[in-house]
């Protein structure tokens, strides 16, 4: 028997102004834990997408056990027990887990669904794989964590083998991004094959045996991880070393940009999602809200951003902003990175000059008496592309709907920071960036500080927070429970405060 | 520039294909009521207006009118997500006020009289769009339900109102004629596509009308691509949500495209109406508008693109002349309309289930290559 369950040999792939894949090779060993590594747009999500059946090769073979295999579509690839959990997961949300697991595969008799014996398969595989599933929840109830989980339980059920994640940790929190390596051990030592896809370089060396890494379509190298470090892949992957420490000297705080005082977000039932949260961000100052998913960080945002309806105050430079309209406050110097890219980042089926322009199309310098100065919109785009490396496959024209998740993400960044606001509210702001991207926007965070800015940052990832916050504060249940310098805090504080644990504790000696 | 020219061609071709089918599935209907004039009635269908010289081609420029119109308005209203069912209320009413006009405001000077006119058609019409998007807006009732409402509202209304006014001439059960004022002018057409039977100029009835249709045409073209306020649309038609985020007023956008998509299928009804020589007439019976909803087929086949409005109008049109010259060929006039109705109605619905057919093909691709699989293996 062949030593490699799958091999992708030598293909290629086209798509219009662009050669996505060129002339890769791809050994996947039966067992193993294969990390594929590259830049935004490397074409890591093109690969996995022909292995999975979704696109064609243009050149090239797929063999699997040493047999060349044709994987027409996403039943074939199921067929050969090919699984994929995608960045935007699948499920239908008023179903339950069960319900999802089962669905397209449902074992019937006399018509009727034989839901135990399926509930019985389920609970083992769970139990089994240390998943902790609840068959019975609804999909809109459990976390994102959990969606996953039900994602990776799909494919089991499916008894595949070979099982592809594509950025599985771009979406979850520290804990959940923890659980989710021990799972894939777990997976791996019971014998199944998995390719991983991740821009976090710790994760690889964490978790991976083997790492290819693609550079522009190309194939550049499969390393052993053990034989190598985060800066050897880093530098495999772009080409030059990179230098990982930034710069950030002390702030030099001004009045207050952002004041918000006694703000209220209605929730579901009695509870409510953000609970008279009041805090001040000056200029030249980064603020972090940190906390676990669901404690009120996203409703927070979107009151202050005008999306939701909300009670208390927010002052804008010490005007006040909350009665004014969505479009009011952004030409206030209200400029926000949104949590979720796809439903408010972004109209993905605009080209990327509209997308780029969709704050300022209405502002002198882009029309003339309503009419729309496409020739300024694209000299406009044209710079953000430059400026901010978004590739793609035809520059300005390109539909963003066909563009990779990191670039479509780079250019709300662009679009946002360009903005030039007075506030800049960045929700994970750099979620699905490769290295060298990442280290441009804290750079450029960074520097809207230095410019005398206020920068309200929400993350997950505590090394980001640390990198980049002047101060910290964490949000509990929809209120805020601490407010921490960031010189003075460390990691294992700031997870007990947002725990919920009070101040009392935290100081008490006993952690 | 080249890319863009090539995404056109490849949906033109889409349309292509779907008409191609349409045609096929009249063509059996043909087959069915009348083998032995089938073919023969397939070509009459496909020379449409040319069967009757330069006069027939007029004709189909006057059928093409109100449905050109009707589409930009299913269309129009589509880029912003919504769909307008409700062209065929639009027009009617678009119709009725501006046959009030035409038979009553005679103390307008000449060309205003028919000028006036056409501009209260499609203020009506607007209203009649309006109140969905408003409905839509500020009370979050779907458009569907609230258009197919407004189409029988309209419907039942007009009637009462016509029967119960002095527009009613009820010998024949219909409006009067408007006044000679009001009649869309020929615009120097009629001497143009007409056939000469003896010494007699037998002209078509096509009329300014369609100069109107097509400038309205251009007009929304540029609304659409070339100005914030299509950006704006558009933007919310293909997501609300980042539209919001973006600072754009949805409810606002809703109420405007579906006024302007109202406004334009009250054109429709106008220029339907104010034909010459002496207005169409409004007749009391139960029956909505048919130019409504053909204009969601010409929006379907057209890819809600005005330009591709224009032809696929000009298409539609086309074959409607074309089946009625089948009578000629000892088809029933009712069995024509199942024909016509079944190409225009085939083809659009083939283009949306295009997804299925090319889901279809790439299956059999599949099983080929399960074959060339097994074949590999013995
Ligand atoms: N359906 C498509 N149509 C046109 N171009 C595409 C399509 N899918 C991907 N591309 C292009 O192919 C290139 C590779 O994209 P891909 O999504 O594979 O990148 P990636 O390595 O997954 O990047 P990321 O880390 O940002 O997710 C990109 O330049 C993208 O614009
Ligand atoms: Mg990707």
């Amino acid at each position: 028997m062949s030593d490699y369950i799958i091999e992708m040999l030598r293909i290629t792939k086209d798509f219009p102004g662009i050669r996505a894949n060129d002339d890769i090779t791809l050994q996947l060993r039966r067992g193993e834990i294969h990390a594929l590594l590259g830049e935004n747009g490397a074409g890591k999500s093109t690969l996995m997408s022909i292995l999975f059946g979704l696109y064609q090769a243009d050149q090239g073979e797929i063999r699997k056990d040493g047999a060349v295999v044709k994987i027409n579509d996403p039943n074939d690839a199921n067929a050969l027990g090919i699984g994929m959990v995608h960045q935007h997961f699948k499920l239908v949300h008023n179903f339950t887990v069960l319900e999802n697991i089962i669905l397209g595969v449902e074992n019937t008799k006399h018509g009727l669904l034989q839901m135990n014996e399926a509930r019985k398969k389920v609970v083992a595989l769970s139990e089994q794989y240390g998943l902790l599933v609840d068959p019975d929840a609804y999909i809109q109830d459990i976390t994102v964590g959990m969606q996953q989980r039900v994602e990776i339980l799909k494919m089991l059920y499916r008894e595949n083998d070979i099982l592809i994640f594509d950025e599985p940790t771009a979406v979850l929190t520290p804990q959940e991004i923890e659980e989710l390596m021990r799972i894939m051990r777990g997976l791996a030592q019971e014998g199944k094959s998995i390719l991983f896809i991740t821009h976090k370089l710790n994760e690889i060396m964490a978790v991976a045996d083997r790492c290819t890494v693609l550079r522009k379509g190309r194939y550049i190298g499969t390393v052993d991880v053990k034989d190598t470090t985060p800066e050897a892949l880093a530098e495999m992957m772009v080409g030059r070393k990179i230098n990982f420490t930034i710069d950030k000297a002390p702030a030099k705080l001004g009045e207050p940009a952002l004041a918000v005082k006694g703000l209220t977000v209605a929730g579901h039932g009695h509870k409510k999602a953000v609970d008279k949260v009041s805090f001040e961000v000056k200029k030249g100052e980064i603020v972090c809200i940190a906390g676990i998913d669901g404690n009120g960080q996203s409703e927070l945002v979107y009151a202050l951003t005008g999306l939701i309806p909300s009670e208390g105050e927010v002052l804008l430079n010490g005007k006040p902003v909350e009665k004014l309209s969505i479009r009011k406050r952004n030409e206030s110097g209200l400029s926000h990175i949104p949590e979720d890219r796809h439903k408010h980042g972004l109209v993905l089926d605009f080209d990327l000059q509209q997308n780029l322009a969709l704050k300022r199309y209405f502002r002198e310098e882009m029309q003339s008496h309503g009419f729309i100065r496409f020739d300024r919109v694209r000299d406009y785009a044209r710079k953000l592309i430059e400026q901010y490396d978004i590739r793609s496959g035809q520059g300005e024209d390109t539909v963003v709907r066909s563009m990779s998740g990191g670039n479509q993400q780079k250019a709300i960044v662009a679009r946002e920071i360009d903005f030039d606001p007075e506030v800049l509210i960045a929700v994970q702001p750099t979620r699905g960036l490769d290295v060298g991207a990442m280290l441009y926007i804290h750079e450029q965070l960074i520097k809207v500080r230095d410019e005398g800015k206020a920068v309200l940052l929400i993350s997950l990832e505590l090394d980001e927070v640390f990198q980049l916050a002047d101060r910290i504060l964490v949000i509990f249940e929809g209120k805020i429970v601490a407010d921490l310098d960031t010189k003075s805090a460390t990691p294992q504080e700031l997870g007990l405060y947002m725990a919920g644990s009070r101040k009392e504790e935290v100081h008490g000696g006993k952690v | 520039m080249v890319e863009r020219f090539k995404k056109g061609l490849s949906s033109m071709s889409a349309s292509v294909l779907a008409i191609v089918a349409g045609l096929f599935a009249g063509f059996i209907i043909l087959l069915i009521s009348n083998p032995a004039n089938a073919l023969k009635g397939l070509q009459t269908i496909l020379i449409g207006g040319w069967n009757n010289g330069i006069k027939g081609v007029g004709q189909v420029l006057y059928f093409a009118t109100p449905i050109i119109l009707t589409g930009l308005s299913v269309g129009f209203a589509f880029k912003t997500g919504m769909f307008n069912i409700g062209a065929a209320g639009q027009l009617m009413v678009g119709g009725f006020v501006s046959v009030y006009v035409g038979v009553t405001w005679t103390f307008l000077p000449g060309a205003w009289h028919w000028i006036v006119a056409l501009f209260m058609g499609a203020l009506g019409g607007m209203v009649w769009g309006m109140l969905v998007g408003l409905f839509k807006a500020l009370l979050n009732v779907h458009e569907v339900i609230t258009s197919i409402m407004l189409n029988y509202i309209a419907l039942y209304a007009i009637n009462y109102l016509v029967k119960n006014s002095h527009l009613f001439d009820a010998l024949k059960n219909q409006t009067v004629n408007v006044a000679a004022n009001a009649v869309l002018p020929k615009a120097g057409l009629d001497q143009i596509f007409y056939v000469l039977k003896g010494r007699y100029h037998d002209a078509s009835s096509v009329n300014s009308g369609i100069f109107i249709a097509i400038g309205l045409a251009v007009i929304v073209y540029i609304i659409l691509n070339k100005t914030t306020f299509g950006f704006e649309l558009k933007a919310c038609g293909f997501n609300k949500h980042a539209s919001r985020y973006a600072g754009i007023n949805e409810n606002r956008a809703i109420i405007t495209s579906m006024a302007i998509a109202g406004a334009l299928s009250g054109v429709a009804g106008a220029t339907m109406y104010l034909a010459p020589p002496s207005g169409m007439h409004i007749h009391v019976a139960e029956i909505l508008a048919a130019e409504g909803f053909n204009g969601i087929a010409v929006a379907l086949l057209g890819m809600s693109n005005p330009i591709g409005i224009i032809f696929s109008g000009l298409f539609i049109a086309h074959i409607t002349v074309g089946g009625s010259y089948l009578q000629s060929l000892k088809y029933m006039k009712e069995i024509i309309e199942i024909i016509i109705g079944m190409i225009i109605y085939f083809s659009a619905f083939s283009l949306l289930v295009r997804d299925v057919l090319a889901r279809i093909a790439k299956r059999r691709k599949k099983a080929e290559g399960a074959t060339s699989k097994n074949e590999e293996e013995c």
